[in-house]
């Protein structure tokens, strides 16, 4: 009678990603609004993570009838150290140690958040989802398509062509020694008491003979410690890792004069996320230079660029001339695909925004891949829009702008863009 | 040594399907030796992805899908991934054959004590006691839980996703007062299920609307009806109730409803037997390996990995220590069947006053007899020594909400021992910890609303969270749902009411 044992290791791996789906579209609110916080707090390259979530216990919790504290209980417990009948103690303080069955402390369960972490795809999904991206963009965003085998250490199963030689010969030999070690000891405290039998005088022939049975045996033993065994082989071991090709530059320029306030900010930077999110998949490398303005202009790190907080007027050309600047200074190799993603509220000095459009038109757009232009306001369009339109008439395919009051308006920014990369 | 080898089952820590089924004979061996009576089993080998999967869906190898089984899903994985627990060795299904699994991570050792525990240990507990014979079916589960899944999965296609999980969220809710207690329900099976389903929906539904019917013709009859009770005697299956009774659920619903309580029910046996169960399984995983040892047939090193998670399995922390989180099943458990062991073979004068029926027995049938007949409430009363309560340094502690101070009611000494066996088994007993809430009354002439009545246990209230559970409740019925609560002294007052009136809301 054998007993009948199933592999069920190569069977599917996620049976509970339906429930786990189940799970996210019940709390997508909740699961929402974590995500929008984590993105606030998150860099713009940082998009390739899972994400940890906290839902409130309370609004997770499955409710049962059940006992509340109160009345009267009776609880069994081990390890008495101190007590004798009748003795009176005092009540240990709440939310120590539960009386007995455990239940007494139900009813004030349940207010820790539950936490968990979505995955690198669950995260994206969300995120898009705000994005109102279309489907076939999200495949795309999403997806890893290319890979590269890099080595990662060794192993010890892997197929024949793997073996590493070098390891497992250095491996073999450690265990030649560690097992033949004590063989070893034995035979030179034998071979020294033969030959002080040897020396003896005179010659006492069993002695001599039974020690020299004694090494021929130790010997043979030695001998018959594998030259090389299965458990000594290595295997080079190599893993895949995603392969984008070439390089980028991307530059966020964007506006930071007293009329853009934190909400405004906060889009933008959904809009600076989506195109690096696309730049990342098509590029191997990615770097990414910050600029904010208001009269002046400034390079900045990513942490000044969304959360300091400037007032006064606003010069938009003062942006576009020093990232002419950067462009000339460190970008102007071919080797560089630049892309180029300004937000701003529209607020701009009158005789600057036909300045603008003619940095642009002239030089800075021959060079980019991409120029995309968001206008984050409720009101009526001013001149640098009315510029930027005439731009966009005669440059389409490379520049792109719209007008957003929502995150759902920013993927037809890119729409050419990502048209470009789909066909 | 040479010798020595050859009587070894296997050696090194790595195990390979192969010596598995050497073990599994083994074991088996040893097992039919010491007259073990099991289902037949199947071992799966699976990852820890695998197991964590399991471990949501309560160690089924199918189940309905639900947003709560993700939930578990993921609090399994964020625990594990952080390392604030290992995962369980095994589960076992109470199925026929009984399936356990074997997780790939775990060591030889480790799998043939997995192998000794579940498909030895709690396999025969499953076959043999009354409690599972009783309520389960093994033969039938599994296929059960197929037609289960299919229906409901069939219903979101019909119905709609939410509608299906509103449904099973209050399901889930009433689930621990959906059991029958004291009557069997009959058997399930696949079949039946499937060709009876149909039939059934069409009679309930014939059923329901007969109890909803006006009888406007004679006026006496009305007056008479009038007083009729409704239901003539409290029920306190929630579930069978609702899916009996309520007015305006859909056949598919009052399905669904049935299937949850079904499944309950099915669980019902493993919560009311964990002391006993688990003990059981240790003791002879303990007994098994070791038997094997005394052969010869594994090593030292065996044994000590084997012993390092035996203890650790059978740890009782004191009250006292930051580990303690109430009496560990698993070592009350154990404790229990190896002292049973001891007063059969070499009992004390003190045993042969308390257990005179089994003190010098042959150990063998005691324990097939306390193994048949008992669950752990029982088992507690009839077997648990004051040695034992020595050993366990056990103590009764009284907490009256309205005194001051917790009373020392008994501790492991002559005058305490009764009392403290008897506080002990209550604790084990489900009748109490679970409150008593009963279906007392339908306004049948009126608007339609249930009454339920809560009959306090010790003066002991309901925990706030109830609220939420009669809004379940409330939607089940789609009228007003009241909860009265009835104290010891036979005074009734209304703790809350849900008012609802889904006739035209078009809820669900």
């Amino acid at each position: 009678m054998t007993v009948r044992i199933v592999d069920r290791r190569q069977d599917s791996r996620n049976k509970s990603s339906i429930n786990r789906g189940r799970f996210i579209r019940r709390f997508k609110g909740q699961i929402r609004q974590a995500v929008a916080d984590a993105i606030a707090k998150r860099g713009i390259r940082d998009l390739e993570n899972g994400e940890k979530i906290g839902i409130p216990g309370k609004d997770i919790s499955e409710p049962h009838f059940q006992h509340g504290k109160g009345g009267v209980r009776d609880a069994v417990h081990p390890g008495n150290d101190r007590f004798h009948s009748g003795d009176q103690i005092d009540r240990p303080p709440p939310g120590g140690q539960g009386q007995g069955s455990g239940k007494a402390s139900q009813d004030g369960e349940g207010l820790d958040d539950f936490v968990f972490t979505l995955t690198r795809d669950e995260f994206l999904d969300i995120f898009f989802d705000e994005l109102a991206l279309p489907n076939l963009v999200k495949r795309q965003l999403a997806r890893i398509d290319e890979y590269k085998r890099v080595r990662a250490g060794y192993t010890q199963s892997g197929v024949p062509t793997n073996i590493n030689l070098v390891r497992t010969m250095r491996g073999a030999a450690g265990r030649r020694v560690a097992v033949g070690g004590p063989y070893t000891t034995r035979l030179r405290g034998l071979q020294a008491e033969l030959e002080q039998a040897l020396d003896e005088m005179p010659l006492d022939e069993a002695e001599v003979e039974r020690l020299q049975g004694e090494i021929a045996c130790l010997k043979a033993r030695r001998e018959a410690v594998p030259f090389i065994d299965p458990f000594d082989l290595r295997y080079s071991n190599r893993i895949r890792i995603p392969q984008p090709s070439t390089q980028a530059v991307m530059f966020c320029v964007m506006d930071v004069s007293g009329s853009m306030d934190e909400a405004k900010k906060q889009m933008a930077k959904r809009f600076f996320m989506l195109l690096y999110l696309f730049l990342n998949r098509n590029y191997e490398h990615i770097e990414v230079v910050f600029i904010r303005h208001h009269t002046v202009a400034e390079e900045v790190d990513e942490d000044n660029f969304f959360h300091s907080r400037e007032t006064g007027g606003t010069i938009v050309s003062s942006a576009l001339k020093l990232m002419q600047q950067i462009i000339r200074e460190r970008y102007a190799s071919s080797s560089w695909n630049i892309y180029g993603a300004q937000a701003s509220d529209g607020d701009n000095w009158n005789d600057d925004s036909p300045l603008c459009r003619e940095i642009l038109a002239e030089t800075i757009l021959p060079m980019m891949q991409y120029f995309a232009y968001i206008e984050i306001t409720e009101g009526e369009p001013q001149n640098l829009w009315d510029e930027y339109e005439k731009l966009a008439a005669t440059h389409a395919g490379v520049f792109a702008l719209q007008r957003i009051a929502a995150a759902s308006d920013i993927y037809p920014v890119f729409r050419e863009l990502f048209r470009k990369r789909l066909i | 040594m040479t010798k020595k080898k050859s009587r070894l089952i296997a050696e090194g820590s790595d195990w390979t399907l192969e010596n598995i089924a050497l073990f599994d004979s083994e074991i088996g061996r040893v097992a039919r030796q010491y007259g073990l009576d099991t289902y037949r089993h199947q071992l799966e080998v699976i990852t820890a992805e695998q197991m964590m999967d399991a471990y949501a869906a309560i160690g089924m190898p199918v189940y309905y899908h639900h947003w709560s089984f993700g939930k578990h899903f993921l609090e399994t994985e964020n625990r594990y991934k952080r390392g604030h627990m290992g995962l369980a060795y095994e589960i076992v299904i109470n199925s026929d054959p009984c399936i356990a699994y074997l997780m790939e991570e775990n060591t030889l050792t480790m799998q043939a004590l997995v192998i000794a525990h579940a498909a030895y240990g709690h396999n025969s507990f499953f076959k043999g006691n009354h409690m599972f014979k009783q309520w389960t079916s093994a033969d039938a589960i599994i296929d059960y839980l197929v037609f289960a899944r299919n229906y409901i999965a069939e219903c979101e296609e019909r119905h709609g996703v939410d509608a299906v999980e509103q449904l099973i969220d209050a399901c889930h809710a009433l689930s621990n007062l959906g059991v029958d207690r004291y009557k069997r329900s009959p058997p399930l099976s696949m079949e039946k299920e499937k060709t009876r389903q149909r039939e059934r929906e069409d009679y309930l539904q014939a059923q329901v609307n007969d109890l909803w019917r006006t009888l406007p013709r004679h006026d006496e009859a009305v007056a008479a009806t009038e007083e009729r009770r409704f239901p003539e005697e409290p029920e306190e299956n929630l579930l069978y109730f609702i899916e009996k009774n309520a007015p305006l659920l859909e056949p598919w619903q009052r399905e669904i409803v049935r299937i949850t309580r079904k499944i309950g029910q099915y669980f019902y046996p493993q919560r009311q037997t964990q002391v006993m169960n688990e003990g059981w399984a240790c003791f002879w995983h303990y007994t098994l390996l070791n038997t094997l040892y005394d052969e010869g047939r594994v090593n030292d090193g065996f044994m000590l990995e084997f012993l390092q998670s035996h203890t650790n399995v059978v740890y009782q922390p004191p009250y006292s220590s930051k580990w303690y989180s109430g009496i560990n099943p698993y070592a009350l458990g154990f404790a229990m069947w190896q002292d049973i062991r001891r007063i059969c073979e070499a009992p004390t004068a003190e045993d042969r006053e308390w257990f005179p029926e089994i003190a010098g027995s042959d150990w063998r049938e005691t324990f097939d007899f306390a193994m048949r007949n008992f669950k752990d409430e029982s088992f507690i009363v009839q077997y648990l020594s004051p040695r034992l309560m020595r050993e366990f340094r056990l103590f009764a502690v009284h907490d009256d909400e309205s005194k001051a101070k917790l009373q020392v009611d008994a501790i492991h000494n002559e005058p305490g021992y009764r009392k403290l066996r008897r506080h002990l088994a209550e604790q084990y007993n489900l009748g109490s910890s679970d409150p008593n809430i009963q279906v007392w009354n339908v306004d049948l002439r009126g608007d339609r609303s249930l009454t339920l009545r809560h009959f306090m246990h010790q003066g002991r209230p309901l925990a706030s969270v109830s609220e939420a559970t009669l809004t379940h409740m409330a939607n089940l019925w789609g009228f007003t749902v009241r909860l009265e609560q009835q104290a010891a002294d036979g005074s009734v007052k209304l703790v809350s009411e849900q008012k609802t009136d889904r006739r035209r809301s078009g809820l669900i």
